[in-house]
């Protein structure tokens, strides 16, 4: 630590170089935090998936049904602790272009099942005994202005009711905090009694399991009950199921670790560059300095050490300044929903940082550390 | 003249010096490199993605659907919409009737053969009229399938990005099996789908007779309008109507509008990252030929040739690394196949398209991050004191 003020002067030495140096690491981790942000709005639904929560869906594919009551079966299998089902709604409000995360749900088998998410007990009530109620997650309530209490002609994409009508109005009854953030949820007995066509059919089961180790047994006996029969079942965890659903949008997450790869290792030449230029000017010094009775070790140490201080510095800053732009234009993306930087970027960025200081300093550290005492101090 | 020849000489000499400050100058320029092949990659994709939806469909095709619908996957219409469409104006008349071709849309859950997860596939019931409406789609191995067996032929693209769609195998989608009989393409969507025969279809989905899009061959593009006027102002019908190839036009805006800001973004912060990175290249540069700038402003040189010369430098260096940053990124990306998410709630392949307009984009870009990376150092260059940078000599 002591030596903390003769590592500052060196890099202080020439202020615009370590400026700049400092600069594009600062860049180089912005970017590190935006392309986090980018790879989680991608594939964060995957990381809230409930370990003990199974899908059922239709084996043909996700927009065929199932009739609701294969519920009732699903639920006597053995290892079932609750059933509920959901069916898409083809939402939007005002701009078809802006498609809202709908679904016609089993109100209180649907809040059994999801315990991650938390509903104001009077809000829950209201809902629950109001045919025409839905209740939102927060971003479409921030999206949209919506408050409780508040009446929306909501429209559909699919579903056209008795009249031939595609609006549906509907009356805010909670907003809901916890789980998936971005969706509205309404009742599917409102939906299903409305709706002109596909009645007593559901897009898909999710059932809470007592013991997550019998998934496999109980997906098994689910599929094997509807086998051969017109609507076959696929289940899968949740997990598996987000992820496929992820995996649909295109490898993101392998274009966001291209680019990051690209950047860190260009930024690892330029500070590499750079220590190695500032200690070849300081070959003198070195030799004085080992010249007055510092080890060798201690040298070297003192060079990784100025190399990690750039890049942490750098590092920090730019990571914090990406984040901090990330969480600020997160809300403004409709069709990128949880759009924010995850505390596991910030841990692996500080391992990188390390890492990049480290190697940076390697060379130059190790020429410091087999310096010619005696030789370099001829040639000054 | 005189002017020129300095600016000539001073450059000369400060490119055949170039060797000496080797290490750094290939950090800048491998800096650059990065930037123009992140930025040639990321807006390839785009390009490729661009060019499928582009290629798609004909400007005389028309696509209804039920009104609001968006997308054929929302959309139902019945045997007796199907044929007021018919009876529209301005499709082409065959001896068979007007050219029109119902189709449905079921889609297929099918593992991916990169990533075995499940993705959800097209899967299109047509009759023959499909093949006369559109008429880019062509047989590229095997045969068609025939009306009244449960056949099937794939999309080229679709036959790349999923498990087991090989011409001669089944594939098994809930109780139904389909025997993959030919593979089809037409450079665009309909490549990343499968095709079997409308009416097995509409009895295996339980589909009874309904139908999700009617597409009609008009007799030239004009003709759109007055089929487009007739069928919306049928009190009979809520349909709506729209061209085929502006259909998938406007379905690759929110991917391109996506990429092109994300690409600009991450091409902008990394080109500033390299400019950076490029100063400390140039300073060093700048002040290992001190002397060498002192001699000749000592000779009679003047300012801008001096400026002009580190200015080159910085340039050069960005020409090199946006050549060979667009060239890695022609060899390592271009003609790779990807899918992501489009129309129908269905995967759309498309490949990395590395053109030559992005190349150029590519390495002007390049050229500009070496002009702004040398400019401070150019500045620090011409106005070094002359006798003190000489004394050092």
């Amino acid at each position: 630590m002591k030596y903390l003020p003769l590592i500052w002067a060196n890099l202080m030495r020439r202020k615009a170089r370590t400026l700049f140096t400092v600069l594009s690491v600062f860049i180089a981790f912005m970017l590190y935090a935006v392309l986090g942000a980018v790879n989680q709005a991608f594939t964060g639904g995957v990381q809230l998936a409930g370990a003990d929560r199974l899908v059922v869906m239709n084996r043909i594919g996700l927009i065929n049904s199932m009739p609701i009551n294969y519920a009732d079966r699903i639920a006597k299998v053995p290892g079932v602790a609750d059933v509920t089902w959901q069916e898409w709604v083809g939402a939007y409000f005002q701009d078809p272009r802006q498609p809202i995360t709908g679904f016609g749900v089993d109100a209180s088998s649907f809040l059994e099942v999801h315990q991650d998410m938390h509903l104001p007990p009077e809000q829950s009530q209201a809902w629950l005994v109001d045919k025409a109620g839905v209740i939102i997650g927060p971003v479409l309530a921030k999206r949209y202005g919506w408050k409780v209490g508040d009446h929306i002609p909501l429209r559909s994409n699919i579903w056209r009711d008795k009249q031939g009508n595609s609006t549906w109005d509907v009356n805010i009854d909670g907003i809901y905090g916890g789980g998936q953030e971005d969706l509205l949820l309404m009742h599917y007995k409102y939906l299903d009694d409305t709706r002109a066509f596909r009645n007593n059919q559901v897009g898909m089961f999710l059932l809470k399991i007592a013991d997550p180790e019998h998934a496999g047994t109980i997906a098994e006996q689910v599929d094997g009950m509807f086998a051969n029969s017109d609507a076959e079942t696929k289940t899968s965890t949740e997990k598996a199921f987000l992820q496929s659903f992820a995996a649909m949008l295109g490898n993101i997450g392998k274009i966001v670790v291209g680019i990051v790869s690209a950047v860190l290792f260009s930024m690892l030449l330029v500070t590499g560059n750079t220590m190695a230029q500032s200690i070849r000017e300081r070959v003198s010094e070195m030799a004085v300095l080992k010249a007055l009775g510092f080890s060798r070790r201690g040298v070297a140490l003192m060079v990784l050490a100025e190399s990690l201080l750039v890049t942490v510095i750098g590092g920090v800053l730019g990571f914090a300044f990406g984040a901090m732009f990330a969480g600020a234009i997160g809300s403004k993306l409709p069709f990128l929903q949880g759009f924010h930087t995850p505390a596991s970027s910030a841990a692996l960025a500080v391992l990188l940082m390390a890492s990049l200081g480290l190697l940076a300093g390697l060379l130059p550290a190790t020429q410091a550390m087999r310096l010619q005492v005696a030789a370099a101090l001829r040639r000054a | 003249m005189r002017w020129l020849y300095q600016l000539y000489t001073v450059c000369a000499l400060n490119l055949r010096n170039l060797k000496g400050r080797l290490d750094s100058s290939v950090v800048a320029v491998i800096g650059f490199t990065g930037v123009v092949m992140v930025f040639v990659a990321v807006f390839a994709i785009r390009e490729g993605f661009d060019d499928t939806m582009r290629e798609t469909g004909s400007p005389d095709v028309a696509i209804v659907m039920r009104g609001g619908a968006g997308a054929e996957v929302n959309s139902v219409l019945s045997v007796n919409d199907a044929k007021q469409v018919a009876g529209a104006p301005g499709i082409t008349a065959t001896a068979g009737g007007p050219l029109v071709s119902d189709e449905l849309l079921v889609q297929l859950s099918m593992p991916k053969a990169d990533t075995g997860l499940d993705a959800n596939v097209p899967f299109r019931g047509v009759d023959a009229n499909a093949f006369l409406v559109h008429g880019k789609v062509h047989i590229v191995a095997g045969r068609n399938f025939q009306p009244g067996l449960n056949e099937v032929i794939v999309g080229l693209r679709a036959s790349h990005e999923y498990r087991g769609f090989s011409l001669g195998s089944t594939l098994h989608s809930g109780p139904y099996q389909w025997a993959i009989v030919g593979i089809f393409d037409d450079g665009g969507v309909y490549s990343s789908e499968v095709w079997g025969d409308l009416t097995i279809m509409q009895a295996a989905y339980r589909r009874g007779s309904s139908l999700e899009s009617v597409y009609a061959k008009l007799t030239s593009p004009d003709a759109f309008q007055a089929f487009k006027d007739y069928l919306t102002t049928n009190p009979q019908l809520t349909v709506s109507v729209e061209r085929e190839t502006d259909f998938y036009a406007e379905q690759s805006k929110n991917m391109s509008s996506f990429i092109t800001g994300a690409g600009t973004f991450i091409a902008f912060l990394m080109g500033i990252g390299a400019i950076f990175g490029a100063i400390n290249t140039m300073y060093n540069s700048v002040s290992s030929r001190a002397a060498e700038i002192a001699t000749l402003r000592a000779l009679g040189f003047g300012r801008s040739p001096v400026l002009l010369s580190v200015l080159v430098e910085g340039m050069l260096l960005g020409l090199v690394g946006g050549v060979i940053g667009g060239a890695l990124a022609y060899v390592l990306f271009n003609g790779i196949e990807t899918s992501t998410l489009g129309t129908n709630f269905a995967q759309v392949a498309f490949s990395f398209r590395v053109t030559p307009e992005l190349l150029t984009r590519g390495t002007v870009y390049a050229l500009l991050m070496g002009l702004v990376g040398g400019l401070l150092p150019a500045l620090r260059a011409v106005r070094m004191p002359i006798a003190s940078s000489l004394r050092q000599l």
